[in-house]
């Protein structure tokens, strides 16, 4: 291995980097990623819940009208809808759409409306 | 596949975890859309339906998956020491797979009884 510059960073400092929108969105993914990962055993228990027996169901049932499981609900609508929006975006970048300077930074504001949007929907739609 | 390419493997399993992730997502929001399971009858049902879910199962394996590869990139860009990678990495690890034998048990017990 030749090491061309030794002062490349090795390891990404985030206070040293400077940001553009698509790093902004690429830094929601990951954030987002993380989170939506740390909900999972949470899924796994109240999956397993509302399946063992009708007051199991009844009990995840009136979880998700709870104030302050709603909060927690709607963060993870944002994660979810930010991670899916941003992800569907990469992916049509594989594909060589929306490649151009102009598009990606078009396409990385629309995905992180899209996250907002998502949530403040759901704020507005949950019964 | 040889050495050089496995990151190569990962990241095309990611994205093909993602593509059936959002497949299933779509397919559960259409149902959910046409007729949400509006009892606890109606939900253990549909979950005991073989489709749905072998669906289901299929649904968390690619996302534990998907939360594997995607865990082990972010900590692997930040977390610099081995020890505290490789403990990030472990805890990772056993939480993921005890949260698939959890589901896969819940899905199991439909059909038990």
């Amino acid at each position: 291995m030749t090491a061309p510059n030794a002062k490349r960073p090795v390891f990404l400092t985030l206070t040293r980097i400077h940001f553009p929108v698509m790093a902004i969105l690429s830094l929601g993914h990951r954030l987002s990623g993380v989170l939506l990962v740390l909900s999972i055993p949470l899924l796994a228990y109240l999956f397993d819940r509302s399946l063992a027996d009708a007051r199991g169901y009844a009990e995840v049932v009136a979880l998700s009208r709870d104030a302050g499981a709603r909060v927690g609900l709607l963060l993870l609508v944002w994660a979810f809808a930010h991670h899916v929006l941003a992800g569907v975006r990469f992916l049509l970048i594989d594909l060589d759409i929306g490649v151009t300077l102009r598009g990606a930074r078009a396409s990385a504001w629309a995905v992180l409306a899209g996250g907002v949007a998502a949530m403040l929907g759901a704020a507005l739609l949950l019964p | 596949m040889n050495r050089r390419a496995r990151g190569l493997r990962a990241w095309l399993w990611q994205r093909l975890s993602a593509v059936y992730l959002l497949a299933y997502t779509l397919f559960v929001a259409a149902a959910c859309a046409i007729a949400p399971p509006a009892s606890y009858d109606a939900w253990r049902a549909w979950m005991a339906d073989p489709f749905v879910g072998l669906a289901t199962a299929l649904f968390f394996g690619a996302l534990l998956l998907h939360a594997w590869v995607g865990m082990r990139d972010v900590i692997i860009d930040y977390a610099g020491a081995l020890s505290l990678r490789l403990a990030l990495l472990a805890v990772t690890a056993l939480v993921l797979a005890g949260a698939g034998l959890w589901v896969l048990q819940a899905l199991y017990s439909l059909h038990g009884r």
